[in-house]
């Protein structure tokens, strides 16, 4: 029987295995930012213990960073001992640190991959549960706790139990209107937030391998969204693209033996996944989440669900409170629900592609009145990226602020935060309660849905404008 | 970490499904850069509702929480796992749990126990009458054990997992013992692979 790529990747960094044990997997790259990181820098110092591989090892400053006035320094004096407490470790152990205002910083799985940092065939790990993000490049990747940061910065490898294999196909041919995040909502609507768990979803089929690398990017970085280990997708020639001279990529012959080992990863054709999800592209119409976990999801143009119609008594009685904690009502058109805030940003959506596909949407046009508006780049590049491009005249011209990079809003760590009751269309990834600030109520959509949304003031398509 | 051989105590039934990272403890409290210090952050948007069930005085005294499927589901914040048993929480059963989370609990020795949602529910309904019903959770045998109503069930427990918890292992400890492998391992590792170097 053949292997899956996931398999193949595993396989190539067991350091030591033995019966009853779990895997020793070596980690090719670990991500660190200041919030999972300080109380592991502190472990290794009590017991005397040294980072292994400072060279495999990068950090920046993310969760917590201000979006305005960075110049200035940070008001929350606790961000700022945060902040501060990884530059300092960053020092004292030797490891390559991005700092806000440097360009290269950013939210790590935007940096990661742009940077080249990220390639395919390699385990990727970061305190943060969207390190899944990089499976986009044929990575096998995954977030971690601080006990395992610390792990790795100790030994640079981690004890993992065999994972199950899940395959996720979409078929088809995605509608104009339709984006990464919405196949990826789509996925969820239909594995549910418990689906994946246990496994490593490798996404396939004719929609995954029409994406760009920014979207699949998108997908693979919700696949903790249904419990899934990590989210991968066979490198390809988009793959290639992508990476070449990139500044950490290889170069010259390495480039040509690298894009030779490269070709080699993917699944076999009589590998067998232990589980399968198939969806059709051809159906997948804009999604946007309507509840309190990315799996309660139904498409823009749709209604608000019914507690009612869900048969399972459990599902019953978690739409009814996700209905009371969102304030809306059964059978509500999503499209006649006002939104008080937008928000485009977040490692799932905050790359350049999907700065321009938000602001060919806006372009010509004006928020609608008293409708908040924020971008944040996901990165120091991103933002230079799209400002070369004119991009944050189309947005300012609209009436959106224009930030700096960081998480922002998707987990209100910094200043960026909802008022109790203030709806949200964001492009981020979860939409628990409280997520975005206290009592914030928070709906998951696309770049394009996010863009349309604000310019009509209620949720909607950019068909619907 | 202590060495966890039986927990024994009461229960509090937290009956919701999908109770997130972000609800055990809202990201305001990652700020912090100490490991302890995170009980009050737990639950604590919830905790404002005096009819929230960890304010009912009925169940101060448990040390385990039993909650409904796909608990700690969401970020991999291992801030979830201190403020749980900083609050005094030795185990958590459930019928699904977050992965990052489970695996972040068994490092830390908070107990994860899965259950059958049918055997979940019973347990909910159970506490829910009797707050006082004593719990006795055997990690060798990986069994828990409730005489006053007869009843007792086994929970998957991974060996390796079991084994550091009954002696309290570190984990770090336990892979430098095969420093030798990983510094060969290193040696063969693809020559474009990319260093800070």
């Amino acid at each position: 029987m053949g292997k899956t790529l996931s398999q193949k990747i595993w396989d190539s960094h067991v350091v030591h295995s033995g019966s009853g044990e779990p895997d020793l997997l070596y980690i090719d790259l670990h991500l660190v930012h200041e919030v999972t990181s300080p109380q592991a820098f502190d472990g290794l110092r009590i017991n005397g213990r040294k980072v292994r591989r400072p060279d495999l090892t990068v950090s920046t400053e993310d969760h917590n960073v201000p979006t305005e006035n960075i110049d200035q320094p940070i008001e929350d004096e606790i961000s700022l001992k945060q902040i501060e407490t990884l530059r300092a470790n960053a020092r004292e152990f030797g490891i390559t640190h991005y700092p806000m205002g440097h360009p290269n910083q950013g939210i790590v799985h935007v940096i990661g991959p742009e940077l080249g940092l990220t390639q395919p065939g390699m385990t990727v790990v970061c305190g943060d549960s969207h390190t899944s993000t990089h499976g986009a490049f044929g990575a096998l990747a995954f977030g971690i706790g601080t006990s395992e940061v610390e792990h790795v910065l100790a030994t640079q490898t981690l004890p993992q139990p065999i994972q199950e294999t899940m395959a996720i196909t979409i078929l088809g041919e995605l509608p104009p209107q339709s984006s990464a995040k919405d196949v990826v909502l789509a996925v969820l609507g239909a594995a549910g937030t418990g689906g994946g768990i246990g496994a490593i979803a490798e996404f396939r089929g004719p929609v995954i391998e029409a994406l760009s690398m920014e979207g699949r990017m998108t997908v693979c970085n919700m696949s903790i969204e249904f419990g899934a280990k990590a989210g991968l997708i066979a490198p390809d020639r988009t793959t290639f693209e992508y990476l070449k001279g990139k500044p950490n990529s290889p170069t010259g012959e390495l480039w040509e033996n690298a894009v030779a080992e490269w070709q080699k990863l993917r699944s076999d054709d009589d590998a067998v996944f232990d589980r399968e999800i198939v969806l059709n592209g051809n159906e997948i119409v804009p999604q946007i989440t309507w509840g309190t976990n990315p799996g309660q999801v139904i498409p823009v143009q749709g209604t608000v669900p019914n507690p009612d119609d869900f048969e399972d008594p459990a599902e019953r009685e978690a739409a009814e409170r996700a209905l009371e904690y969102m304030g809306l009502e059964a059978d509500t058109p999503m499209s006649s629900v006002p939104v008080d805030t937008v928000f485009i940003g977040s490692c799932t959506n905050s790359r350049i592609e999907d700065l321009r596909a938000a602001a060919a949407i806006i372009e010509g046009r004006k928020v609608s009145a008293g409708v908040r508006t924020l971008v944040v780049p996901g990165s120091g590049l991103v933002k230079e990226q799209a400002e070369k491009e004119g991009l944050d005249k189309i947005f300012k011209g609209a009436g959106f602020d224009w930030r700096e990079p960081g998480c922002s809003m998707c987990l209100a760590m910094n200043p960026d935060k909802l008022s109790p009751r203030e709806r949200s269309a964001s492009t981020s990834n979860r939409n628990f309660e409280g997520r975005q600030g206290r009592g914030g109520r928070t709906h998951l959509v696309s770049p394009q849905v996010a863009a349309a949304t604000a310019i009509a003031g209620y949720f909607a398509t950019p068909e619907d404008l | 970490m202590e060495p966890v051989h039986i927990i024994q105590g009461t229960a509090v039934p937290l009956d919701r499904s999908d109770v997130d990272t972000d609800q055990i403890i809202p990201s305001d409290w990652l700020k912090r850069v100490e490991r302890t210090g995170f009980e009050k952050g737990l639950f604590s948007e919830w905790k404002d509702d005096p009819e929230f069930v960890l304010n009912d005085e009925a169940y101060s005294a448990a040390s385990i929480l039993i909650a409904g499927p796909n608990f700690g589901t969401g970020s991999s914040r291992e801030h979830a796992v201190w403020a749980i048993q900083q609050a005094g929480f030795k185990a958590v059963i459930s019928p699904r749990f977050g992965p990052i989370f489970k695996n972040n609990s068994t490092k830390n020795g908070l107990v994860p126990v899965e259950v059958e949602t049918k055997v979940g529910n019973r347990l909910l309904e159970e506490v829910q009458r009797q707050p006082l019903l004593e719990f006795v959770i055997d990690i060798e045998r990986a069994l828990v054990e409730i005489p006053e109503i007869n009843f007792e069930f086994g929970f998957p427990l991974d060996q390796s997992v079991q084994e550091r918890l009954l002696n309290g292992l570190d984990d770090i400890s336990i892979t430098l013992a095969n420093e030798t492998s990983i510094s060969r391992f290193e040696e063969s590792r693809l020559a474009w692979l990319p260093s800070q170097k």
